[in-house]
């Protein structure tokens, strides 16, 4: 199948990248390349075949339910980029009303 | 006493005898190691940490295979292993080693970027479950080692920190993903590194610079602290400039992890037990789909040599075929990317790396993710987004898991009628820096014999099968990989395969002219 620009900027949007309008067209020709050769496996008859995420069958893999020290909170908030006491701060996410 | 030089071309495996031996010290091989370093990559050599230098200052002679060089710890964990032995402590078989980490693996303390400027100025607050066997063994980590971006590609091109050098040809490519820890090896900055290899990104760069360069079954190598780009073929594995250091690295690294799901309870059977039993008797299994059209020449021709080669050691060369092999590429860029786009969704610019500010999270999220990842990183998550969104998911992602599974099916039936299988690892030898940047599919071909492998979880590895000339230029020698695929947990076998294989043929691994050169410079 080949992607339109507008197809291409749905994808970005779902995605969450920005792209310029350079980058759109250029991504729309080879995302279409890219996924016309990966329809290959269409091509194969497979309705009955299981699929395969692990090549061992390993089924709910759990730890034991024990408490067990995790990394130091501070660790973790030293690599973000922005803090606010002892949360992540990000910018507004729902709309003010009116 | 020995000198930088006889140290810098030593193997892991006599650095380890003569350490034992308290011939040298570990502190003697660090600096040795690090004096070659500073000679031949273009680091700023000063300071705890020696940086890179930025891509407009590198140089043609600059191999560029490490991003950072942590020069005074590796020092410091150098003292302290010779403290240790000095005081009669025991300790690992690799004890004093040097090694390189591919950047795509955590480490304390050490910022570690993926090849991205998605992650600027992070620093892990943990070891990687590999670095803290690597510590525990006491090998001596270097630094970190330049990458395609996030591990997305097969020519070291997409770092966004400037490209690596072939050391066979410094206007060509040492292959990728992990094209850094392949360039360090091949030009003795260290005997062994680290790389991560998801469709080929550790056998590709192997073949493409002389070296050894193992993928291990899926599982056996814990993925903790290894970022993620495709969980589910994601592996860790060893390059050496010998099979019996690599299989002694991989020794080292794979055990089972319980704070990683997807690592598995079993390990292969002793890798060095039965190493050097040779291949008499062993049954070599040709594949049919993985050769013949697309291979360069000079790479199809290595390869037939090689097999008169395993003929001549006694080994019973086998034709078989792995029918679904064609669609494993196919099937391959629609599952890596999908589990791309998931894993990378990370990159939200709340947790880690940089934020480009903007008035809500939504167009936060989306500047900085544009501003961080470059182009290849980009197409893939374009790829993977469409391929897993509404309506599209049966037909691929869903039916590429089930191609995988036939495709594993196939390896099954294969290995019924031979113990190991083999085929060149790449269609080419190592191509033109710039020559492949334009065209992504003529890119991804490079990935098409180890593919296969990397869905089906088995155990692979490329080790040096001689020299061929680029088809555009008949004067040039540069070396041709040979892959050995095993069954499940048997990477014990690919390994005394490749021994045999490796000491009939007496391959240099390091390129003519260059075991010198920047010493001098």
């Amino acid at each position: 199948m080949s992607l339109s620009p507008d197809e291409v900027r749905h994808v970005a949007r779902l995605a969450r990248l920005a792209l310029s309008d350079d980058e759109v067209a250029e991504l729309s020709p080879q995302l279409s390349e890219i996924l016309g050769y990966a329809e290959q496996v269409g091509e194969v008859a497979a309705e009955d075949v299981p699929p395969t995420v692990h090549p061992f069958a390993l089924k709910d893999v759990t730890r034991p339910d024990e408490p067990r020290p995790s990394l130091p909170r501070e660790d973790i908030l030293a690599g973000a980029p922005e803090v606010e006491g002892h949360r992540f701060a990000v910018p507004r996410i729902v709309a003010e009303e009116g | 006493m020995s000198t930088g030089p006889d140290l810098i071309g030593s193997s892991a495996s006599e650095l380890a005898s003569k350490l034992a031996d308290r011939e040298v010290s570990a502190r003697e091989v660090a600096d040795a190691h690090l004096d070659r370093i500073a000679a031949t990559d273009g680091v700023v050599a000063e300071g705890d940490v020696w940086a890179s230098k930025p891509a407009d200052e590198l140089e043609a002679h600059h191999v560029h295979a490490f991003l950072q060089v942590t020069a005074a710890a590796a020092r410091a964990h150098a003292d302290d292993i010779d403290a240790r032995r000095a005081a009669g402590e025991e300790l690992g078989p690799l004890a004093g080693v040097p090694l390189a980490l591919k950047d795509l693996l955590t480490m304390r303390g050490v910022p570690t970027t993926c090849g991205s400027r998605m992650l600027e100025g992070w620093v892990p607050p943990y070891d990687a479950t590999v670095t803290e066997l690597l510590r525990d063994a006491d090998v001596v980590v270097l630094g970190k080692t330049n990458m395609d971006e996030f591990a997305m590609g097969s020519s070291t091109e997409n770092s966004a920190f400037g490209n690596t050098r072939n050391p066979w040809d410094l206007d060509r490519v040492p292959g990728g993903s992990s094209g850094g820890s392949a360039a360090a090896v091949a030009v003795m900055q260290a005997p062994l590194s680290i790389g991560t290899d998801t469709g080929g990104s550790i056998r590709q760069p192997a073949a493409l610079t002389g070296l050894v360069g193992a993928k291990p079954t899926y599982g056996t190598v814990s993925r903790r602290g290894l970022v993620a780009f495709a969980s589910s073929l994601d592996q860790a594995g060893p390059f050496a400039r010998s099979v019996e250091d690599a299989a002694r690295l991989q020794a080292v690294i794979q055990h089972h992890d319980p704070r990683d799901s997807t690592s598995v309870s079993e390990s292969p059977p002793d890798l060095l037990e039965h190493l050097r039993d040779g291949v008499e008797g062993l049954r070599i299994g040709v594949v049919t789909e993985l050769q013949g059209e697309g291979y360069e020449p000079g790479v199809a021709e290595t390869f037939q040599a090689a097999l008169s080669r395993f003929e001549a050691l006694g080994a019973e060369i086998v034709e078989v075929s792995l029918p679904h092999a064609p669609y494993g590429l196919p099937a391959y860029y629609l599952i890596a990317p999908s589990e791309c786009s998931s894993n990378l969704a990370r990159f939200d610019g709340v947790r880690y790396g940089q934020r480009v500010d903007a008035p809500t999270a939504e167009e936060m999220n989306a500047a900085t993710r544009s501003a961080g990842f470059g182009p290849e990183v980009k197409r893939r998550i374009m790829i993977g987004t469409h391929a897993l969104s509404s309506g599209y998911y049966d037909a691929y992602y869903l039916q590429a898991s089930k191609v995988r599974t036939l495709i594993a099916r196939d390896f099954e039936a294969a290995f019924g009628s031979a113990d190991v299988l083999v085929s060149p690892t790449s269609p080419s030898v190592a191509f033109g820096l710039g020559t492949k940047t334009a065209d992504p599919i003529a890119m991804y071909l490079n990935d098409v014999a180890t593919v296969p492998a990397s869905l089906a979880g088995n155990p692979a590895l490329s080790l040096p099968a001689g020299l061929a000339a680029a088809p555009e230029a008949a004067d040039t020698a540069l070396p041709v990989g040979l892959q050995i695929m095993a069954p499940l947990l048997r990477d014990d076998l690919m390994y005394r395969a490749a021994w045999a294989f490796e000491q009939d043929l007496g391959f240099t691994p390091v390129p003519e002219g260059r075991r010198a050169v920047e010493v001098a410079r």
